[in-house]
């Protein structure tokens, strides 16, 4: 029974080493492998940011006089806004519009200053392209604080009274930098997309090819070669989270509060549900186009939208809400959210952490059920 | 010329017998385009808040009901002590905890000023600002309220004001889905004219087939461009189904002309299905290219401009975008669908597009080699 036991050991590990043999030797494929997740941290954590800043407006002065153009100085020196042309009359501002050169217009009327010194009460208006409705909403914002700060600048400092005031904090993220979110999100949506791309892929390659007929003669149990080809993009994935790790520590500037080996662990588990659901896309398909439609096509776009490091998902109509349950990066980033970043323990995660779990052992038996040993 | 027909005619027998290809081609996009747009929505409202409450005063009181009928805040937690305001923040209950110190109301009655702590969950760094910004904003208007309770203001502005009157220009309900549909239709048309281009001539190099086509007297560019046809065609029969689409369910019909965004998607799926083409030449198994074509399509679908703007990027990045032809695309449609801008203002951008597509094809015709 033992000697049983032993012989079917090495069986498997010799086909875990074949398996190591097929990615070693492609080395291109090795490369993109590990290099990708690389670049995409390193130019994610700096590029994306939910931050609307440096944006190009225009400003169309019909007064001219003091009080207008320091304003309009200090709208253009704030680091939100750009200025990129000054208009002279009311339709440049959809012209511009149209031709896409500016996002933002502030008007300034005639009478400007002398309103604002005699009257005490005058106009701005501001004017933005609505297309991106975040942009727009966010830059009105900003322009609305920046020419309130100048009204209470130029009303001498009264003391007014009851005044209650409020203090501030920033918790976790002080400096508010985008890649305190986009770390965690990249990193769920490369190692998901990777592994369950990659061991789909390669088992249906070779039901194409025709070599898995020959495997499934051996002596090995069926599954056993499936969880083989598995293996290799475990270790893979594991160095991939390293390097990801070490990055946004050291590169990033993005902190790990929480403990490492719970991280590390997590992140195991989440290799594993992504690796099962790649088997299970790959014992649904015949060929590689399909295995690769499902895993890269079906889930790419789902990923980022349901996730909820792009889209908040409590903003979502309750459906999908529903929907976003399923899509394990959802689960997974919230996880790493939590312990790298608010730096608590499992006591905080551990539904999410069931979750995924539970959405192992689906993906897991539900592969084994689908699939075949008799080829067609 | 007859070789190419006949090339083509191959090439489509090939797509129309392979249920699989069809079936995903049109119905995943489809699919996607009616979910997802859905599920975008930038906009910051159900604050949870966690209320640390040392002073149950009358004003307190009003103070946390102002802030709940705000619509932006429902109240998850209510306590008297911060470190139970903080765990219900840890356990993701809460996103913003508003602290009142003891005495609060006193203070603000004897001492004319006292102080309210907020600590705001700032992960998601724009969040949290936006977040921070609401409860002051509640904060403020709740200040001016119980002033006018105890002081009486003259009538007339004592103080010069600046009135501020905005508009939202093409857009003024803020819909987001009229920004994300077009944006996602064009992601989708991306990803699979790329993928299916990708992944062709490297199938025939897998299975053997392109040898038979290496011996035939068979140009290369005819056989680039009976790659490029099937799903060009194809690709612009998804974009009409997805205008389609966005008329039907979203009731999005473009302010300018059909004309103009079709031009403009011709020339640009050239650019893109050219791509997936100069992969696939340079790719020996299809494991390769899908690797290559994820990698890319993932920079360039993040870095599009649909999600997070492209101005706030850093410069170098910046720099990334302009060789993404996604970019341009995004900002096609949304000039024409939503501001009704004309072929005239699209110009510069579609001279771009084309520069691209006259580079890569060129390259992968270039680099298809007969000779393996």
């Amino acid at each position: 029974m033992r000697k049983k036991l032993s012989i079917s050991n090495s069986q498997f590990f010799s086909f875990v080493k074949k398996e190591f043999y097929h990615i070693w030797r492609d080395k291109r494929t090795l490369f993109i492998l590990l290099g990708m997740p690389i670049i995409q941290i390193i130019i994610f954590g700096f590029a994306l940011t939910n931050e609307v800043k440096n944006v190009k407006f225009a400003i169309l002065d019909n007064s001219k006089d003091e009080a207008s153009l320091e304003l309009s100085q200090q709208i253009s020196s704030s680091k939100y806004f750009d200025l990129a042309i000054n208009l002279h009359s009311y339709q440049e501002i959809e012209k511009e519009f149209k031709k896409g050169t500016i996002k933002f217009a502030v008007v300034f009327p005639q009478n400007f200053g002398k309103d604002l010194l005699h009257i005490n009460k005058t106009q701005v208006q501001l004017i933005a392209d609505a297309s991106d409705p975040n942009v727009a909403t966010t830059l009105t914002n900003y322009a609305t604080a920046i020419i309130m700060d100048y009204q209470l600048h130029i009303n001498a400092n009264k003391k007014l009274p009851y005044t209650i005031k409020t203090e501030t904090r920033m918790l976790y993220n002080p400096q508010q930098k985008g890649a305190y979110n986009f770390v965690p999100g990249v990193m769920a949506m490369v190692l998901l997309l990777v592994c369950t791309m990659m061991t789909a892929i390669t088992i249906v390659k070779e039901k194409e090819l025709g070599t898995m007929e020959i495997m499934l003669v051996s002596p090995m149990k069926p599954i056993k070669i499936v969880i083989a080809k598995a293996v290799p993009y475990l270790l893979l994935s594991i160095v991939n989270i390293l390097s990801i790790l070490l990055l946004s520590v050291f590169v990033l500037d993005v902190p790990i509060n929480g403990s490492l080996p719970l991280l590390i662990a997590e992140s195991i588990l989440f290799i594993l549900v992504s690796l099962s659901l790649g088997l299970l896309i790959s014992a649904g398909s015949a060929t590689q186009q399909a295995a690769m439609f499902i895993s890269l096509i079906g889930m790419f776009l789902p990923t980022i939208m349901f996730s909820g490091f792009m889209f908040p998902v409590e903003n979502m109509p309750k459906p999908l809400q529903v929907i976003s349950n399923i899509v394990p990066a959802k689960w997974f980033f919230i996880i790493v959210k939590s312990v790298m970043i608010k730096g608590t323990g499992i006591a905080t995660v551990w539904k999410e952490t069931l979750v995924l779990i539970g959405m192992l052992i689906f993906f897991l038996t539900m592969a084994i059920k689908k699939f075949k040993i008799r080829l067609a | 010329m007859r070789t190419l027909l006949f090339l083509l005619q191959k090439e489509f027998k090939q797509i129309r017998r392979d249920p699989g290809i069809l079936k995903m081609m049109f119905i995943m996009p489809i699919m996607q385009l009616i979910i997802l747009p859905n599920a975008a929505d930038y906009e910051v409202k159900n604050i949870k808040l966690a209320v640390a409450n040392h002073d149950n005063s009358e004003y307190v009181r009003r103070l946390v009901n102002k802030i709940t009928a705000s619509g932006y805040f429902t109240l998850t937690n209510y306590s008297s002590s911060y470190n139970d305001a903080l765990q219900s923040v840890e356990n993701d209950e809460a996103d913003l905890i508003v602290e009142i110190p003891a005495n609060f109301e006193q203070k603000l009655i004897k001492e004319n000023e006292a102080t309210l702590f907020i600590a705001v969950n700032a992960i998601n760094g724009v969040k949290g600002g936006l977040a921070g910004g609401y409860i002051k904003n509640i904060i403020q208007n709740y200040n001016n309220q119980i002033r006018t309770d105890w002081v009486q203001f003259p009538k007339i502005n004592p103080q010069p004001v600046i009135e501020v009157t905005s508009s939202n220009w093409y857009n003024p309900q803020m819909n987001y889905k009229k920004f994300m549909v077009p944006g996602i239709l064009v992601l989708l048309l991306t990803i699979i004219g790329t993928n299916l281009t990708a992944n062709n001539i490297v199938k025939e190099k897998e299975v053997g087939t392109i040898e038979q086509i290496n011996v035939t007297p068979i140009k290369k560019y005819h056989f680039i461009l009976s790659k490029l046809i099937p799903f060009w065609v194809l690709a612009l029969v998804v974009l009409t189904i997805g205008l389609v689409i966005a008329k039907v369910f979203y009731g999005i019909i473009p302010l300018g002309s059909f004309l103009t965004i079709y031009v403009f998607a011709a020339v640009y799926l050239l650019a893109i299905l050219g791509l997936g083409l100069l992969i696939s030449t340079y790719a020996a198994t299809q494991q390769q290219s899908m690797l290559v074509s994820f990698f890319i399509m993932m920079i360039f679908v993040l870095m599009s401009g649909l999600y997070t703007s492209i101005e706030s990027m850093p410069v170098w990045a910046q720099w990334i975008t302009k060789f993404n032809p996604i970019s341009y695309f995004i900002e096609v449609m949304r000039m024409v669908v939503l501001k009704g801008s004309n072929f005239s203002d699209i110009l510069p951008k579609l001279y771009t597009v084309l520069g691209f597509a006259i580079v890569l094809n060129t390259w992968a015709v270039y680099s298809y080699k007969k000779r393996s």
